[in-house]
């Protein structure tokens, strides 16, 4: 089970974490971005968790997500802004007034998540982006909810599959984004998106797992 | 990191606070969230001309704002695209019932919050049209890129376009026109060093003292390649080189030529750039019409210059020379 209390506890720890690595995010971008991606991640996750405190009485997933989402869109600009926060839209909308769901709701929440950043920025598998993170990981926690897993365990496979795809972006050619325009000189570098996702999956596990 | 900065945080806010202090007979200001936009807006049965792009490049994009150029432009923090609900405050803040025109530079970010934003301005029932500029030659424009970005030629559109808007033709017209202008125009650009977002800190790419990169963009991402330094002329030539290829320009057209400082490099230097590109021109029968040489579309202090060809016709000249009253420019008037 994934309750409300849960999804804003993932989402506070998400801001801590990404402030903890934000002058990482910000090193890789450099490398073949434009150098903001943790300064960015940062400042929106926080007004993130702004948003949440201000958010009175009893909530449920599509509220909290439809919040955090908007302030994502709202305040981390750049490419980053409209796909993350299309993921927590995504969310929302998939789980509307519900406030607890079974794993396997879950799981379709991010493949709904997952589904509207590939609509919002048309990229494919292997374009070196953030999808290449985020979809091994989901594939990982679909087999492991299908073979009996409980959720913990389930996001440890997911956020594991996500560190994975996350390394395997490092000899990919970008072909979405700033990095496209580095061609061949964009080997080498590991994605900052990919490199966030695996964040936000790994807390997303670390507060199922009680960590 | 030395700026005259009194905090990253506050940065793009105190810079506009500053704008709207020297020119608030032209422009004014929102803060929550950033806009910039004409004094009298909205201007009634006017197309609005809006655009937006990160901070950094100024005067791009709010030295525009104004008579016979854009209607408002949305600051993003440093190189970073601005977001959804400023576009959409512009949109509302300056139809005047003739539909508002987005220009959009090809970058992913920007495409995808100005999309966000036209969707929530049609909801709103604002007329939208995009176009989106891609002007940069050093990008291979191919399926499997993002394409060419859009640079340089950004600023002679928004003048053009600016000027059309002014005369009052309508939002399918003026839209017309900026694709016209986009496919006419193209721009390759150098740096000499990098540059430092003052929120990184650090340079945003390495440069060695005796290293030039070709093909940049203007938010400090690195160029194409990396070359030994080498004079003025060999630089040049492989900028405008490229440029003149890629628009196809045959013996007897005019054109427009806009030499650009990126924000370091002197007028001096500018200047010498632009001489050496009239040469080139001339062998080709090419005659430069019109001009524009200054720092105009920046990436902060960075050392370097890009090149801007626009191959004018009759119209594109007449929109030109018509009167603009705006921070950064003004003729006319």
């Amino acid at each position: 089970m994934f309750s409300v209390a849960q999804a804003v506890a993932w989402v506070r720890a998400t801001a801590a974490v990404v402030e903890e690595h934000a002058a990482e995010l910000t090193k890789l971008d450099s490398a073949i971005g434009d150098g903001d991606h943790g300064t960015n991640m940062n400042r929106g996750f926080k007004a993130a968790v702004q948003r949440l405190d201000g958010l009175e009485g009893d909530q449920d997933f599509g509220s909290v997500f439809k919040a955090v989402g908007m302030a994502l869109i709202g305040k981390v600009g750049g490419a980053s802004g409209p796909l993350y926060g299309s993921l927590f839209l995504g969310m929302g909308k998939e789980l509307g007034d519900a406030a607890e769901v079974g794993d396997e709701r879950l799981a379709a929440a991010l493949r709904a998540g997952y589904d509207s950043v590939v609509a919002r920025g048309k990229a494919q598998l292997e374009d070196k982006t953030m999808l290449d993170a985020w979809h091994p990981a989901l594939e990982a926690l679909d087999a492991a909810l299908a073979e009996g897993k409980e959720l913990g365990p389930a996001l440890d496979e997911a956020a594991a599959a996500a560190e994975t795809g996350m390394k395997a972006t490092i000899p990919m050619i970008a072909r979405k984004g700033r990095a496209s325009y580095l061609g061949e000189r964009s080997r080498d570098h590991q994605d900052p998106g990919a490199t966030s996702t695996h964040l936000i999956l790994q807390t997303l596990a670390d507060v199922v797992n009680g960590r | 990191m030395k700026k005259l900065i009194n905090s990253v945080d506050d940065f793009v806010k105190e810079s506009l606070e500053g704008m709207k202090a020297a020119h608030g007979d032209l422009i004014d200001v929102n803060y929550d969230p950033f806009v910039v936009y004409r004094a009298d807006a909205p201007v009634q049965g006017k197309v609005g001309v809006v655009s937006g792009g990160g901070s950094g490049h100024e005067p791009m994009h709010g030295g525009f704002v104004g008579m016979g150029m854009l209607d408002a432009a949305c600051p993003g923090e440093v190189f970073t695209s601005p977001t959804p609900d400023q576009m959409e405050w512009a949109t509302t803040k300056v139809d005047g019932g003739a539909g508002v025109l987005h220009i959009v530079k090809n970058y992913s970010g920007d495409i995808m919050n100005f999309e966000m934003a036209a969707d929530l301005g049609r909801e709103s029932g604002v007329e939208v049209e995009s176009v989106v500029v891609d002007d940069d030659v050093a990008v291979k424009d191919s399926l499997y890129t993002q394409g060419r970005r859009g640079v340089g030629g950004t600023v002679l559109m928004e003048k053009i376009v600016g000027a059309k808007a002014e005369e009052g033709a309508d939002l399918v017209a003026v839209a017309d026109l900026a694709r016209d202008v986009n496919a006419n125009v193209r721009s390759m650009g150098l740096a000499l060093t990098s540059c430092t977002v003052p929120a990184a800190g650090s340079p945003t790419f390495e440069l060695g003292d005796d290293e030039v990169e070709i093909g940049i963009g203007i938010h400090g991402e690195p160029g194409r390649e990396r070359i030994k330094m080498e004079s003025a002329d060999q630089l040049t030539d492989r900028l405008a080189r490229p440029v003149i290829e890629d628009l196809k320009l045959n013996s007897g057209e005019q054109v427009l030529l806009f030499v650009n400082s990126m924000g370091g490099t002197p007028l001096a230097e500018l200047y010498v750039v632009y001489r050496r590109v009239v040469q080139l021109l001339d062998e080709g029968g090419v005659q430069v019409a019109r001009h524009l040489v200054g720092p105009f579309i920046t990436s902060l202090e960075m050392q370097g210059a890009s090149v801007t060809i626009l191959r004018l016709d009759d119209e594109k000249t007449r929109l030109w020379d018509a009167p603009v009253l705006t921070p950064a420019l003004r003729w006319g008037v």
